[in-house]
């Protein structure tokens, strides 16, 4: 019972948040619209899981955390610097 | 009468944890700027899977899935700071300042405004 208002909480929170996913306007809205995007499915896997009874839904919600961590950081790189393997030992003084 | 407890303490941090989130969405969907969208979304980051984290840990007994648990809310607490401080310094090193009150009546700038 509580587990579903949970799940429909977390369903609204992420069409609010796909609503600013498309809107932008800037590239970094997005961004931080897709970062939270992947929080409430880690949360939401987390809740299906107990919802379900399958508590091995948390392992997916672990990998996927450290997939979104990875895939922000590096989408973050290439728009600030517009290359991945940017190393800012080269650059003297930035 | 402790189960019962524990029930009932579940589910009240898993209906604020809840609130928390559907708050902080709207706020990722209301605020006029990049930066206050940010500190709209540290509250999801926070208090909404801090609170849904901890009230299920409150459904499991003590066994793996508490310690998985324990560890999706350690990874959040550790990765979101780190993912709101390069956002922001990526946005500033683009240019993008946040809109203080006395810029808002310029204007100029159509990414600061409110939409």
């Amino acid at each position: 019972m509580m587990f579903s208002a949970a799940a429909a909480a977390l369903l609204t929170a992420l069409a609010l948040v796909v609503v600013r996913a498309i809107r932008g306007p800037s590239v970094f809205d997005r961004v931080l619209a897709g970062n939270t995007v992947g929080t409430l499915a880690i949360l939401l896997l987390a809740v299906i899981g107990f919802l379900t009874g399958r508590p091995e839904f948390l392992d997916i919600g672990l990998t996927y955390g450290l997939l979104n961590l990875i895939s922000t950081l590096a989408v973050l790189k290439f728009f600030r610097h517009g290359d991945l393997a940017y190393d800012p030992s080269e650059e003297a003084g930035s | 009468m402790i189960a019962l407890a524990l029930d009932v303490l579940s589910g009240i941090l898993i209906a604020a944890g809840a609130f928390f989130v559907v708050v902080g969405a709207l706020g990722l969907l209301r605020m006029p700027e990049l930066f206050t969208r940010m500190h709209a979304a540290s509250v999801i980051d926070t208090m909404g899977a801090g609170l849904l984290i901890l009230g299920m840990m409150l459904q499991t007994g003590f066994d793996l899935v508490t310690l998985k648990l324990f560890f999706i809310a350690a990874l959040f607490f550790f990765t979101a700071p780190v993912v709101t401080h390069a956002l922001a310094q990526a946005a500033l090193h683009e240019g993008i300042n946040p809109a203080l009150t006395e810029d808002r009546r310029v204007a100029d700038d159509p990414r600061g405004r409110r939409r």
